[in-house]
């Protein structure tokens, strides 16, 4: 069957005069080679330059904190359980008095634990969470020398006060009629 | 013996039983949601008003339907009625306001509370509910109470089923807890935060359909769909000794009674197999619990556990998903 119009079909057949000279090939060649010497780079140097992420681009996940700097996962478990790879585990606590400045309700994730070696950046996560406490961000998971610095813990995951990550691209909003 | 059709769907049963009875022996896509009604409790029923149902013939004799919607858990069959339910828009319609009332003041609290997945008024909101809520005011807070060291009060979550003081009534001998105050601020609550220590009084949490009276000693430890029932019994000289345990890995979590398919307790279990006995050599375990397909619960590869004597729990394989019947 005929995908594309661009197959040649191949004859053997005596070649002329001039195509036995080779020098027109050669010449045909070596200009399209030249060319791409004058043509914008595909390529970039990357790590001093990076490439612009599309807004939906699934990378590294965060956790977010709200306006106050208290943290926004209640470790309600739909992250966990949306998550097809299992990648996501958590274990909750109860807020004591006096973090009501750390945690937004009264129970909180003590532990939260994301596997990026199971991680398929599917980003249902982020879709499953009801209190917009996770979403994948545009960072990329760095490399490691062991299988277990890639189980991510909050020491990670979650956003440092002082330095946001902004994730306004991603955030999405639902009309409910 | 009272010929009934509800739905289309006609069944003979004996005098005396109610629409809501009828309804269930047919079975489970004929039968109306229940908050406050429970088959174990005597007088139980009529109060939150979600299983309206309207009656478009009366009865052989006095073939007139009944001018308004009326609760099937309160209403006995007569001989040749017809009962809509889910056919009748005027159902839909009530029920939505109904579940409307009730999420009057209910919080949104699903994530923190530990009935999520196993709520009867989360169900019914997500069938019968709009997702949207029109009140503009603020809803009604108080603070957690303490029953004891093992039950949780959480009166903002409460809807007024008066099923726990039924149990109260029924099951212990003695009641220390009640509704106080009348119409908006009636809230269940005991005098001076009585402590309760029936043996019979963690059954509180069982009959609760919401998440107003949880287990202490499951408080956010686990939410329900990490976690995996299985039926097991004891030798009890109080109660039947007949339960689930809701295991995680190795480890109970939690015992509450079996439950049957309308979220029920067939029987009522004590204090001690539901607090103290904790541990899988304190059980002889008969098998999986029946999840509904559609549960969260059996999220959680849930088939993959096998039946009596085979079962053990180092067989439990959480990746290998095989092909089971349904529960």
């Amino acid at each position: 069957m005929q995908l594309t119009n661009r197959s040649k079909v191949v004859v053997k057949k005596e070649m002329t005069f001039v195509e036995k000279l080779y020098l027109p090939a050669i010449f045909s060649g070596l200009s399209i080679t030249i060319k791409h010497l004058f043509k914008k780079k595909a390529t970039l140097r990357y790590p001093e330059v990076t490439r612009e992420f599309a807004p939906v681009y699934r990378g590294m996940h965060v956790l977010k904190r709200d306006e106050q700097g208290r943290e926004n996962c209640t470790a309600c478990g739909l992250c966990a359980v949306a998550c097809p790879a299992e990648a996501i585990t958590m274990d909750a606590a109860e807020r004591n008095k006096g973090e009501e400045n750390l945690y937004r309700e009264e129970k909180y994730a003590a532990k939260y634990e994301i596997n990026m070696l199971r991680c398929i950046y599917c980003g249902l996560c982020e879709e499953a969470c009801p209190k917009d406490a996770i979403y994948l961000t545009d960072r990329i998971v760095h490399s490691e020398y062991t299988r277990g610095k890639f189980v991510f813990g909050k020491d990670v995951l979650v956003e440092k006060v002082d330095e946001r990550i902004d994730i306004t691209k991603r955030k999405k909003t639902y009309k409910i009629d | 013996m009272a010929k009934v059709t509800i739905d289309g769907k006609t069944i003979e049963v004996a005098d005396g039983t109610t629409i809501l009875q009828a309804a269930r022996m047919i079975g489970p896509d004929v039968a109306p949601p229940t908050m406050c009604y429970h088959s174990k409790l005597k007088t139980s029923g009529g109060y939150c008003r979600t299983c309206l149902v309207e009656v478009t013939k009366g009865s052989e004799k006095d073939p007139r339907p009944m001018p308004k919607l009326v609760a099937s858990c309160r209403t006995n069959v007569m001989d040749g009625m017809e009962v809509g339910n889910l056919t009748s828009p005027k159902v839909i319609e009530a029920r939505k306001g109904v579940v409307e009332f009730l999420l009057l003041n209910h919080p949104l609290d699903c994530p923190i509370c530990d009935q999520a997945g196993e709520c009867h008024l989360q169900d019914l909101g997500y069938e019968h509910g709009s997702a949207k809520t029109r009140t503009d005011f603020e809803r009604r807070t108080f603070e957690k109470i303490s029953l004891g060291d093992k039950i949780q009060l959480h009166m903002t979550r409460c809807i007024l089923c008066y099923r726990c003081v039924k149990v109260a009534d029924q099951i212990t001998d003695n009641r220390v807890h009640g509704v106080l105050n009348r119409g908006d601020h009636s809230e269940i609550s005991t005098y001076i935060e009585n402590v309760i220590d029936n043996d019979f009084s963690g059954n509180v949490i069982d009959v609760c359909p919401v998440g107003a009276l949880t287990d202490k000693t499951f408080r956010f430890k686990s939410r329900v769909w990490f976690t995996k029932p299985v039926c097991a019994h004891r030798n009890c000289d109080k109660c039947s000794g007949k339960v689930h345990l809701w295991y995680k890995g190795e480890e109970v979590l939690r015992v509450t009674g079996r439950k049957d398919q309308w979220g029920e307790v067939e029987e009522f279990i004590c204090n001690t197999c539901r607090f103290d006995k904790k541990k899988t050599s304190d059980w002889e375990i008969d098998g999986p619990a029946p999840v509904n397909r559609h549960s969260v619960i059996s999220a959680n590869h849930y088939q993959t556990l096998k039946m009596g004597s085979e079962f053990k729990l180092n067989d439990v394989k959480p990746l290998s998903i095989t092909e089971g019947e349904g529960s």
